[in-house]
């Protein structure tokens, strides 16, 4: 389990986040939505000690995230962000083997091989793995980031907008990868999603934010109503039931 | 395009080993006196010729050849700009102001003095750099070694005031232009220090690596950036502190011979490191030998050599189409 505890972030004299406390499960997957500024991205990064906090904790199965070496935290709570995206010429395994770096400081085992292998064939990219990064789409190469963050093997998968580059194909194929990692594995995964339908479909928690606080936390039930989303966007949306699915629409 | 595959690294390693072994060769047998090859072992003479001025002289080219061109690798994959290198983050010309400060403080200071002196001012400097480039609002890639250059601007011509003041002048400018003239045995064994750095940045090339991916990824995997940061640009601070003091500053290297090197073998440090060593002791060995052989039986100074050919590579790798550069 996650713990946060009244995390605060401002920025100049904006305050981005205001005194969240929540607890993430360890298992299942959560997805935090909400309109954009609302502070979702800003409380990711600092639930995975990317960005400093200006007040409060974050305690990660007994561990403080802000404090502990942050090799320890690495071996359970893995965070891809949005713009990781680097000029660096190497390859597709090349960048999933860093991955393994909080198990072996780059002296790579023979579990980390497997660890490496599974996570590439898992993502569909275990025939581009000698490809360069700079030569694979956007898409890929997208693919590759979340590759490597499944080789860091982690109780805790934490993801900011990972369809951001995806189509349609890829971006539900990573929900699906998502929703098998969470249920054959146990793997906790969170994230931040802008497409609250796929958060709606695949999720078994969703946090809502606005203006840098939870404004409601349930499950796809409770949170994927009309009531609930016009309240979180402060825009009309319709919620339709389709083959067991909440589908929001906001389109018209 | 295929050019990451590891065959590539292998032939392209082997291609510069040869390379350098084909240069130390004729470096040994280049000079103002004539060696006869066959006399080394029988006559005195000639074998003190071999190792007091050709083997010494030969070993420093090689060793300052390829710390400069590692740390200019080491540079750039820290700030993940390909134009950052000692030359333009100001790292050099912090060190000449070392050395400066050093023969006016310490008079009579030894030359592991000078050479600590520097390197403080060679890692303040281009520590200095990176915290103006983080300050940097519009981080484009040409903006980044355009403040480095202003940088080492304002440190060049601190040491030249004060140097003028002192009447150092001409002591300074030995130390700014790489010369390997005046090397024989006893007067350039500090440089094997230089070349152990680069040793050691190949025993760091996987977290340098890891910290080239930037500051998110690396403390997702729980590298400790910037501890990370500190410790690759101490070693190439250091690198280029010895250099500098020991047969002066040569520029280009650290910048044409990486980008080289990444854009053949990709940026995988571990790869690319051994062949951007043997690619700057290859580079410099030839400059160093155009430079003993146009006007033989003088000599032109090397980084005057480097400094004509690498402004060539440079223009050439800039106007390439296609080239990496045009990209932000």
């Amino acid at each position: 389990m996650i713990t946060l505890d009244s995390l605060t972030k401002s920025y100049d004299d904006h305050l981005v986040v205001d005194g969240v406390s929540l607890e993430l499960p360890s298992a299942g997957v959560t997805s935090i939505i909400g309109p954009n500024g609302a502070g979702k991205s800003t409380l990711l990064s600092m639930v995975s000690r990317l960005l400093g906090v200006d007040a409060g904790t974050v305690d990660l199965d007994g561990l403080d995230v802000h404090r502990a070496p942050s090799r320890e935290v690495a071996r359970r709570l893995a965070i891809l962000r949005q713009d990781s995206h680097t000029p660096a010429r190497i390859t597709v395994r090349e960048l999933v083997e860093l991955g393994r770096h909080p198990h072996s400081k780059g002296r790579l085992t023979p579990a980390c091989h497997a660890a490496v292998d599974a996570a590439l064939a898992r993502c569909d990219l275990a025939d581009l793995d000698r490809r360069g990064l700079h030569e694979l789409s956007g898409g890929q190469r997208q693919r590759a980031y979340v590759a490597m963050v499944l080789a860091q093997d982690t109780r805790y998968l934490l993801l900011d907008e990972p369809l951001n580059s995806l189509d349609l194909v890829h971006a539900t194929a990573l929900m699906q990868l998502l929703r098998t990692l969470s249920d054959e594995h146990g793997t906790s995964v969170v994230l931040v999603l802008h497409d609250i339908n796929y958060a709606s479909v695949h999720s078994d928690r969703i946090i809502a934010m606005r203006d840098g606080r939870v404004v409601r936390d349930g499950t796809p039930e409770e949170v994927i109503t009309e009531e609930a989303l016009s309240d979180v966007y402060g825009a009309p949306f319709r919620v339709h039931h389709l083959d067991g699915d909440r589908i929001a629409a906001y389109y018209r | 395009m295929t050019s990451l595959r590891g065959r590539t690294a292998a032939v392209t390693l082997g291609v510069a080993a040869a390379v350098v072994a084909l240069l130390a060769v004729a470096s040994l047998a280049v000079g103002a006196a004539t060696l006869d090859w066959g006399a080394v072992l029988t006559d005195p003479e000639q074998l003190r010729l071999v190792t007091v001025s050709r083997i010494p002289r030969t070993a420093a080219v090689i060793l300052a050849g390829a710390a400069m061109a590692v740390a200019g690798l080491i540079m750039q994959a820290l700030t993940r700009n390909r134009y950052v290198a000692p030359t333009t983050a100001g790292t050099i010309d912090a060190a000449g102001l070392g050395v400066l400060v050093a023969v006016l403080l310490f008079a009579g200071a030894s030359v592991m003095a000078k050479i600590g002196i520097a390197l403080v001012f060679a890692f303040a400097g281009t520590a200095l750099f990176l915290l103006l480039v983080e300050r940097l609002r519009l981080r484009e890639m040409i903006m980044v070694p355009l403040l480095g250059l202003v940088l080492g601007g304002i440190f060049r011509a601190t040491t030249e005031m004060i140097a003028y003041r002192a009447n150092l002048t001409q002591t300074v400018q030995v130390w700014m232009n790489g010369d390997f003239s005046g090397v024989i045995e006893g007067r350039y064994e500090t440089l094997w220090l230089a070349g152990a750095a680069a040793a050691a940045a190949y025993l760091m090339a996987h977290h340098l690596t890891a910290a080239g991916m930037g500051r998110e990824i690396a403390t997702s995997v729980g590298l400790p950036y910037r501890a990370t940061l500190a410790a690759g640009l101490g070693v190439a601070s250091f690198a280029t502190a010895v250099v500098v003091v020991t047969v002066g500053a040569i520029p280009f290297l650290g910048l044409i011979v990486p980008n080289v090197v990444t854009l053949l073998v990709g940026d995988n440090l571990r790869r690319a490191l051994p062949v951007t060593a043997l690619g700057g002791a290859a580079l410099v060995l030839a400059c160093d030998l155009i430079g003993r052989l146009v006007i033989h039986p003088y000599e032109i100074p090397v980084s005057s050599v480097v400094g004509v050919l690498g402004a060539g590579v440079l223009l050439a790798l800039i106007l390439r189409k296609g080239n990496r550069f045009a990209r932000a």
